[in-house]
């Protein structure tokens, strides 16, 4: 640790303003940040002091989705094995092992192109690098179906930083989650490869198993077929779908620390589930299809429901920021989510598209919202404005 | 329920901005803030309202083939139809004087916002197009075509207020400074349009 730190004080004037190499000063101050705390202050106007700064909230973040992650490596085996027929005999570790080969490489992929552009961007726009990828870098892999060819978790990752993100100015600015835009991009630019009955487990593309379909439940659901996965399945997670979102019940640990730390906003989440159940209610109610018919708290144990609304909707850049637009926001995302899951066939999965849908409505709702403070505290000021 | 289905696809599904990229120009021009969007996008509701029942009517009796014959059996056989065009737009052309007349009369400090705009509405792709898909689809009644010019004109007035909510919201952005202006808001339209595909094959 030390000959670290004492490697790193070699480095830094050199780095420096006026320094030979000048010009990677991002690049070092990234990687002195990465491994220490930086004694940075605040050179002018007011100071807040808190241990709470944006590392730290990333990391907090990054923690929250171990068990989804984790779970999802496992799952990738279960269902491996499952269509060879196998679930019974192989082992746990032999499990992992699978999912690990199968994840790693798309967790890494999508790190490197991030942060490559990421620092690329840091260099020539003279930012510093920020830590703000290293949860979009997390999230794009675990909302990807696995058996998805790396080429496109690269062309996905780029296309999210920069357009997503590093054209409005980078970490905390964007007005749509990057993890969701790089979703949306490649379910738009190649439908084929991200929608299907092969594509959620690993090893069907190449080889098909007979008499195995590896439908997603929501397309089983939307042919009727959604009994085959039982309630307590789609809880806990043993069902084919994008790599962490299967498993609610890791999701809720995830949920259970961001509320704790007070990270991420337990209305939006609420207000999600709410309004997706209440929608998913109404139309058990109407019951005229098969998609109608999937019981309200399955609906909102299958598919990405759960991962959508506890680690993308609560994003604080990109949902509503004032507290009253927090309710609206999330249970309009769950509204949405239901509707198209069951009144688009083309797009079962529903909640993905939602909450971009909201992205992009999110500074309305807060401009009505801060708009009627306004005018509510107008109408109780004694001078007339 | 069948003129509520229309609505809601007129609305989402076929957004005039989102699906037919219609209007454009005053979109990406009058989307600066939200308070000149919003008078822009409820005179736009406002025209299309009047314009679509009105060119519906004169689609009817007046333009396509054979509807002459309400005034006497012998026109049976004459088709006007090429004249709709412009008849469409002279129709639109005075509804626009009348909106203008009205903001300038009622809303002087929305009238001098709207500046150039408010008589460019009289060339609005999206205005037009209310009207002609209109005639294209064949909308049968009166009430269809009302719904409908209501709520495309709806749809357009969500896109631009939208948009010029998250154009607000981006003063705080850092963005880079050749896409600063038009180009930014050109990818903000393009991502947007994203997050309307979600509606995309909607069957009502």
């Amino acid at each position: 640790m030390k000959a670290l730190r004492k490697l790193l004080d070699n480095i830094k004037p050199h780095v420096q303003k006026g320094g030979k190499y000048e010009m990677f000063h991002s690049t070092f101050d990234a990687f002195e940040t990465l491994l220490f705390v930086p004694n940075h202050t605040t050179k002018n106007g007011a100071h807040v002091r808190d241990a709470m700064d944006l590392k730290r909230t990333m990391a907090v973040v990054v923690l929250a989705l171990m068990p989804a992650f984790f779970f999802g490596m496992y799952n990738v085996g279960y269902q491996h094995f499952l269509s060879l027929g196998q679930a019974a005999s192989a082992t746990f570790g032999e499990m992992m092992l699978e999912g690990l080969i199968k994840v790693l490489p798309i967790v890494i992929v999508s790190y490197m192109t991030g942060l490559g552009i990421e620092f690329i961007f840091a260099q020539i726009r003279k930012h510093e690098v920020n830590e703000g990828f290293l949860v979009s870098g997390f999230l794009i892999p675990l909302v990807l179906p696995v058996d998805i060819p790396l080429w496109m978790v690269v062309v996905a990752t780029t296309f999210a930083v920069i357009i997503g993100k590093e054209v409005f100015g980078g970490t905390g600015m964007n007005i749509w989650n990057p993890a969701l835009v790089a979703r949306a991009f490649l379910f738009f630019a190649y439908p084929s490869k991200m929608s299907g009955d092969t594509i959620w487990i690993s090893g069907l593309t190449e080889k098909a198993v007979d008499g195995f379909s590896g439908a997603t439940p929501l397309a089983a659901a939307a042919s009727g077929n959604i009994s085959q996965f039982s309630m307590l399945d789609s809880f806990l997670g043993f069902i084919p779908g994008s790599i962490g979102e299967t498993s609610t019940l890791a999701i809720l640990i995830g949920a259970f620390i961001l509320i704790y730390t007070g990270i991420g906003s337990w209305k939006i989440m609420f207000s999600t589930f709410a309004g997706g159940f209440l929608m998913a209610w109404v139309f058990n109610m109407v019951g005229a299809n098969a998609s109608m018919q999937v019981p309200a708290l399955h609906h909102l144990c299958l598919g990405g429901f759960a991962f959508g609304a506890v680690f993308m909707a609560t994003d604080p850049v990109s949902g509503a920021r004032t507290e009253t637009g927090k309710w609206i926001y999330g249970f309009l995302i769950g509204v949405f989510s239901i509707l198209i899951r069951v009144f688009n066939p083309a797009y079962p999965e529903g909640v993905m598209l939602a909450i971009l849908l909201m992205n992009t409505f999110a500074p309305l709702i807060d401009h009505f919202v801060v708009q009627s403070n306004i005018n509510r505290r107008l109408k109780r000021a004694t001078v007339k404005a | 329920m069948e003129l509520f289905n229309l609505f809601i696809k007129s609305i989402f599904i076929e957004n005039m901005i989102f699906a037919y990229f219609l209007g454009m120009c005053s979109y990406l021009a009058v989307s600066k803030t939200v308070k000149t969007s919003f008078g822009l996008g409820v005179a736009v509701v406002f025209v299309q309202i009047i314009t679509v029942p009105v060119n519906f009517l004169l689609n009817k009796y007046v333009l396509s083939e054979g509807s002459l014959s309400w005034i006497s059996p012998e026109y049976a056989g004459v088709d006007l139809s090429f004249l709709s065009f412009i008849i469409f737009i002279a129709t639109i052309a005075a509804m626009v004087q009348l909106v203008e007349m009205i903001v300038e009369k009622y809303a002087p400090a929305l009238y001098s916002q709207l500046g150039i705009f408010l008589p460019l509405i009289a060339v609005n792709c999206a205005i037009l197009g209310g009207s002609l898909f209109m005639q294209e689809r064949g909308y049968e009644t009166l009430a269809e075509a009302s719904v409908f010019g209501l709520g495309s004109g709806i749809g357009w007035m969500l896109a631009i207020v939208g948009l010029a909510s998250i154009r607000e919201k981006m003063k705080y952005s850092n963005v880079p400074a050749p896409l600063r202006g038009l180009g930014i808001t050109f990818i903000v339209t393009g991502l947007m349009g994203i997050a309307f595909m979600s509606f995309m094959g909607i069957q009502l």
